[in-house]
């Protein structure tokens, strides 16, 4: 055996790994904490969940919890909000809710809410976001969540005209993530109350993947 | 290990040592970068493959307000009852009560379930005609005779023609949201695109309670 063979050229490996992790880091996203686990029904339907979705989530017992990822449009919805209920939240709040994930409190808990650690709103007791027709805070959420997705869109899509460059985004949608266990009349209840807004008619059911059957 | 070969590590002086020690002064050691960049690849692996959540986009258009625009009664189709306990019952054509005045039969609620010969055969034998229609246009594409986009235009023409099965879906207050989304994606499986889910009925849901209470477990 010659004694110059242990070395032997990784370069082309390396280059390959270096390729591939890069492109996983760049494909991924940051996945944040859920307050609730829910287990989707499952279809068939391989459809991929558009990225500019408002999400509400329902857990097994009916509990509401929504979920707008863009901080910024985050911002503007919770200070819509907080103008309606006439509720007041600082600045480094309004931070602390921008990089929060899906939440299911009432408007008039949620700085106290805020205000907690990750472990702390993990044991927040709630009853989820009120939506009953007197305090229909859901449905507040959603409506003041499209509209500023919807404004955030156009906005983007005419400056996108303006420089002339390729428009990406995606108009604003809305998903239902329900448990499997979940009452379908809580599901109904919800999507009611979508259609009494008039904002959009397509709505995403999440669900995970089956095979088709043949 | 990873030490990079500086040239006069020898420290030799003869000329002949001089320019072996050049030689290997290109080579690196990788291996750690290599293990390195192995691990990343492996952590972005796992953990973004799994993070993909798919969807069933269902249409839940908003109810007319004026009676003019409103849809006329379905005649021909299909209703699924569903109610607690995983049970489900359907009933084809209009709904009739007992002793109607124009003197049809009653309707009558037959019991399925949610296996692969209840519902999904249900619907795939009421919907034979439109999957045969959508079959020879899938031919049709498969010969190049017609591009994607036309079929996919001509497979949606199709699917709204008034010829073919409508679908309603009814819940009580007890039913699973499993079992809505089962018959939504029984439908999307049969290609049977005109489905609505709509509020139950007093009658209906009277005579969905009584079949319940009178059929197997």
């Amino acid at each position: 055996m010659p004694s110059a063979s242990p070395s032997l050229d990784m370069t082309p490996m390396v280059d390959l790994a270096f390729l591939l992790v890069t492109f996983f880091m760049l494909t991924a996203s940051v996945r944040v904490t859920e307050p609730v686990l829910v287990d989707t029904p499952s279809s068939v339907s391989d459809k991929i969940l558009p990225n500019n979705v408002a999400l509400i989530t329902i857990d097994e017992d009916g509990r509401l919890f929504y979920n707008i990822e863009n901080p910024t449009t985050r911002v503007k919805i919770l200070d819509r909000m907080a103008g309606a209920y006439k509720v007041k939240f600082t600045d480094a709040e309004k931070k602390k809710f921008a990089g929060m994930g899906s939440f299911g409190v009432p408007i008039e808990k949620l700085r106290d809410y805020i205000n907690l650690d990750e472990v702390g709103r993990a044991k927040f007791p709630t009853a989820g976001i009120p939506s009953d027709s007197a305090h229909n805070q859901i449905g507040d959420w959603i409506f003041y969540g499209f509209i500023e997705a919807s404004i955030k869109f156009k906005t983007e899509f005419e400056k996108a005209k303006e420089n002339k460059t390729e428009f990406k985004g995606e108009k604003p949608r809305l998903a239902i993530k329900a448990d499997s266990k979940t009452d379908y009349i809580h599901v109904q209840h919800v999507i009611n109350v979508i259609k009494k807004k008039k904002l959009e008619p397509r709505i995403n059911l999440i669900t995970s993947l089956e095979e088709e059957p043949k | 290990m990873a030490e990079v070969n500086t040239g006069d590590s020898g420290g030799g002086h003869g000329k002949h040592q001089k320019k072996r020690a050049k030689k290997l002064s290109t080579r690196i050691d990788m291996t750690p970068m290599v293990d390195l960049a192995f691990l990343l690849l492996t952590f972005f692996v796992l953990t973004s493959t799994f993070n993909k959540s798919k969807t069933l986009e269902v249409l839940y258009p908003v109810d007319p307000t004026d009676t003019i625009n409103k849809p006329p009664p379905i005649k021909e189709g299909i209703t699924f009852l569903l109610t607690e306990d995983d049970k489900v019952f359907y009933y084809k054509g209009e709904f009739n009560l007992k002793g109607n005045a124009e003197g049809k039969p009653e309707t009558v609620l037959t019991q399925t379930d949610y296996s692969k010969d209840g519902v999904r055969k249900i619907l795939m034998d009421r919907n034979k005609d439109l999957r045969d229609a959508i079959a020879k246009l899938q031919e049709q594409l498969n010969k190049k005779e017609i591009n994607d986009s036309i079929y996919k235009l001509k497979a949606n023409e199709e699917r709204a023609l008034p010829k073919y099965v409508t679908v309603l879906i009814k819940t009580d207050d007890k039913a699973s949201y499993k079992n809505v989304v089962d018959v939504i994606d029984d439908l999307r499986i049969a290609e049977i695109a005109k489905m609505a889910v709509v509020d139950i009925t007093g009658p209906e849901l009277a005579l969905m309670k009584q079949s319940a209470a009178n059929s197997k477990p």
